[in-house]
């Protein structure tokens, strides 16, 4: 599968990458919830600095949750998409709803460095892991819209090109034959994003693990009794 | 009939002198880690006064308890929709600003200040920076400025009062206060509780302690918000929320907690309660007037044989229930009325009561002649200098009714004891205000004793905890420490 030529370099990054990247991601995260649980946390700075917080956190989520899940669905359903996009209109609607995300995206990052930077409260429960995440989200969210720019129509080409590449890596037949022709600025988002997924188990990324669906559905309040334990052991 | 076991509290609050011991017992034991040094899980507040955080009452600003919305209990704060929206930044979420940055003094420049002619000083530095700061605020920062007009005026339970009554506070020197210790009220239904978007937040099914997993709390603050009376804390260095545990390895081990053990005015009281956990909801949707009477209506008596039984069949253990028959609280709340829940308008229903302070004018001046203010010989409760719609807010969702009862029962008992002990006031007077009070004398005698001859054994009834039943002592408790050791084995630390 792997052979040494002209492609070497391309079957590192996008066959042995994104395998050793998911890799990782599933035995530091399962290794980090069952012993260090208590390092599970979202880091939240609120509490030190209240104003600032609220343009910087919430553009940037609702940014990135939009853009990823633009992803994930045209992962998942690619000829869905090519469908929708086969009429103009609706094709510039998905494609503007998806810049507009990572415009709120980037400046919902920016402010938060900002933060990160100028308030000493804040700064003091700033981590070098926290340095990391943000300056991979800077070059993943940066080489992102200079793709959205600069080779348009990349919810359609996304579905076409990208989204077999990542069907052969789920089926363990890995086919680079579509990425290595992409431009480079292209391979440079793919790139990232398998470092951002073997590295974010180490780092405050894992609150994305653990969020709170289950608040949907339980009751208000919640009763633990030793009895029940009791009866789970027996 | 579901009967469950609380331990419960009393605070006599016309015993507190407001020493802040309590307060520094609790600090050494449980939060003087980093992250922590600005929580006071235990804090003692001059009312009126603004207490800690600043303003806590006032939920319009916090947004914290249940509010009744067409006949539905809901939180104010949040729901299940809105923790999904607000859950990157919570817009009731206090910040450090509202409770107080944290500082120490430079003290090593005493020691290493050059030769000179001035005064070597250490200066404050913040415990979060490490950066000098200006000290502006503190945990009790209003501490005994009963009269000061920039703190006591903006304390929230002044709302409503009448100019008359405001001016009453300010009738003697300008001056009047007394103290409100407060420590996490382990209501019945907890707002924090519900709140909590991992479900990290739990009551204690034995005792009805109020907890928060550590393990589970992913630091969404929600619980901050939520509770009313501020007693659920962030700890901005490991991103988890702490609360009051109710030192709870101290109760498993047959003594009181730290606060309860330390007090120097003897006003705490614990003890277990029964109660009804069928009806928590139906009672948490009564109206305001009606709260304090249906809260105590859930308090069950552990002497009825049904309750007994039916506490029996929920596997609450013998010991437990004696417990609950010895149980001051149980004295205070029920069967004497002179304990009152604080804010139960918030809808949490408390499990820490307050007997209300008394507040006497015996003699006012004027020019230079010192006269008697009352025809009696204790003062009129309506004279208090404590206005009593100011207590009713706090203590009475607003009526006064239940307050009054309680202020003129102690009055009375005062008088009685003063007939029999001192006897410049016959004892036909007394009893007839005995009677008026709703009191007999035997009744009269039990308040005496267990307000002012309290031993320790009264005042703490603590029920056996049955650690022998938890969850550590399923296994072979050998095997078990081998396995995993005793407690929390993480180093409570920040992760990456």
């Amino acid at each position: 599968m792997i052979s040494p030529g002209p492609f070497f370099l391309d079957q590192i990054f996008f066959i042995v990458a994104p395998y050793v990247a998911i890799i990782i991601f599933l035995l530091v995260s399962i290794r980090r919830y069952r012993t260090e649980a208590f390092t599970f946390s979202s880091l939240s700075s609120q509490f030190l600095e209240n104003q600032h917080h609220f343009w910087g956190l919430v553009p940037f989520h609702f940014g990135i949750i939009t853009v990823l899940l633009g992803h994930v669905i045209a992962f998942l359903i690619p000829r869905e998409i090519l469908a929708w996009n086969s009429h103009p209109v609706r094709l510039y609607v998905l494609e503007g709803t998806a810049f507009v995300a990572a415009l709120l995206t980037m400046l919902g990052l920016t402010s938060l460095i900002i933060r990160r930077v100028t308030d000493p409260k804040v700064k003091k429960v700033t981590s070098w892991a926290d340095w990391v995440v943000f300056g991979s989200f800077v070059v993943q969210i940066l080489s992102g819209v200079y793709v959205a720019l600069f080779h348009s129509w990349g919810s359609s080409w996304f579905a076409a090109l990208a989204a077999p590449y990542l069907w052969s890596l789920v089926t363990l037949t890995p086919d680079i034959t579509y990425v290595t022709a992409m431009p480079w600025m292209v391979k440079i988002h793919i790139i990232s994003a398998w470092l951002m997924i073997a590295f974010a188990p180490f780092t405050r990324l894992v609150h994305i693990l653990v969020v709170p669906n289950p608040y949907l559905w339980r009751k208000p309040q919640v009763v633990r009794w030793y009895a029940a334990w009791r009866a789970f052991r027996a | 009939m579901n009967v469950r076991s609380q331990i419960s509290m009393v605070f006599h609050l016309d015993k507190c002198i407001g020493c802040h011991t309590c307060s520094i017992a609790c600090k050494n034991i449980w939060t003087d880690r980093k992250g922590t040094e600005y929580m006071w899980w235990n804090n003692v507040e001059t009312k009126p006064g603004t207490g800690f955080p600043t303003q806590w009452e006032n939920q319009e600003k916090y947004r914290g308890g249940w509010e009744l919305v067409n006949g539905k209990l809901q939180l104010k704060s949040t729901s299940k929709a809105k923790t999904l929206t607000n859950i990157f930044h919570n817009p009731s979420m206090p910040s450090m600003d509202d409770y107080y940055e944290p500082w120490t003094y430079k003290y090593d420049e005493l020691f290493n200040a050059p030769e000179g002619s001035d005064q070597p000083t250490a200066r404050p530095i913040s415990m979060v920076t490490g950066e000098y700061i200006n000290v502006e605020a503190g945990p009790n920062w209003d501490d005994d400025l009963g009269g000061s007009p920039v703190y006591a005026e903006s304390d929230p339970n002044l709302k409503g009062l009448t100019e008359e009554q405001r001016q009453q506070l300010f009738a003697i020197e300008r001056l009047v206060f007394f103290y409100f210790p407060r420590i996490c009220n382990h209501c019945l239904n907890p707002s924090c509780v519900a709140a909590c978007p991992s479900g990290a937040l739990y009551k204690r099914g034995e005792d009805g302690i109020v907890l928060i997993d550590q393990k589970r709390c992913r630091g969404w603050r929600a619980c901050v918000a939520a509770c009313p009376y501020k007693k659920t804390f962030y700890n901005w260095s490991t991103g988890k929320s702490e609360k009051c545990v109710l030192c709870y390895p101290r109760l498993e081990t047959g003594q009181a907690p730290a606060c309860f053990h330390s007090c120097v005015g003897r006003i705490r009281y614990l003890g277990v309660l029964l109660y009804d956990a069928d009806r928590i909801e139906e009672v948490a949707k009564l109206p305001n007037e009606q709260l304090i009477d249906g809260h105590r209506s859930l308090v069950l008596n552990p002497n009825d044989p049904a309750v007994i039984a039916a506490a029996r069949q929920n596997g609450i253990h013998d010991s437990v229930i004696e417990s609950a028959q010895q149980s001051p609280v149980y004295k205070f709340v029920k069967e004497w009325k002179l304990a009152l829940p604080p804010h139960i308008e918030f809808r949490t229903l408390p499990m820490l009561y307050y007997v209300p302070p008394m507040s006497p004018v015996m003699a006012q001046r004027e020019d230079d002649t010192v006269s008697s203010v009352s025809s009696e010989f204790f003062h009129d409760i309506e004279q208090s200098r404590v206005p009593l719609q100011f207590m009713a807010n706090l203590f009475g969702a607003g009526h006064q009714g239940k307050v009054v009862y309680a202020l003129k029962k102690q009055k009375a008992i005062r008088t009685y004891r003063r007939a029999k002990t001192v006897g410049d006031i016959t004892m036909d007077v007394a009893e007839r205000m005995l009677r008026e009070a709703d009191c007999t004398v035997e009744e009269a005698e039990a308040i005496y004793k267990l307000t002012s001859l309290c031993t320790f054994e009264e005042r703490f009834v603590i029920p056996p905890m049955h650690r022998e039943e938890a969850i550590e002592m399923m296994r072979e408790p050998s095997e078990h420490k081998t396995s995993v050791g005793f407690g929390f084995m993480d180093a409570p630390q920040r992760g990456l």
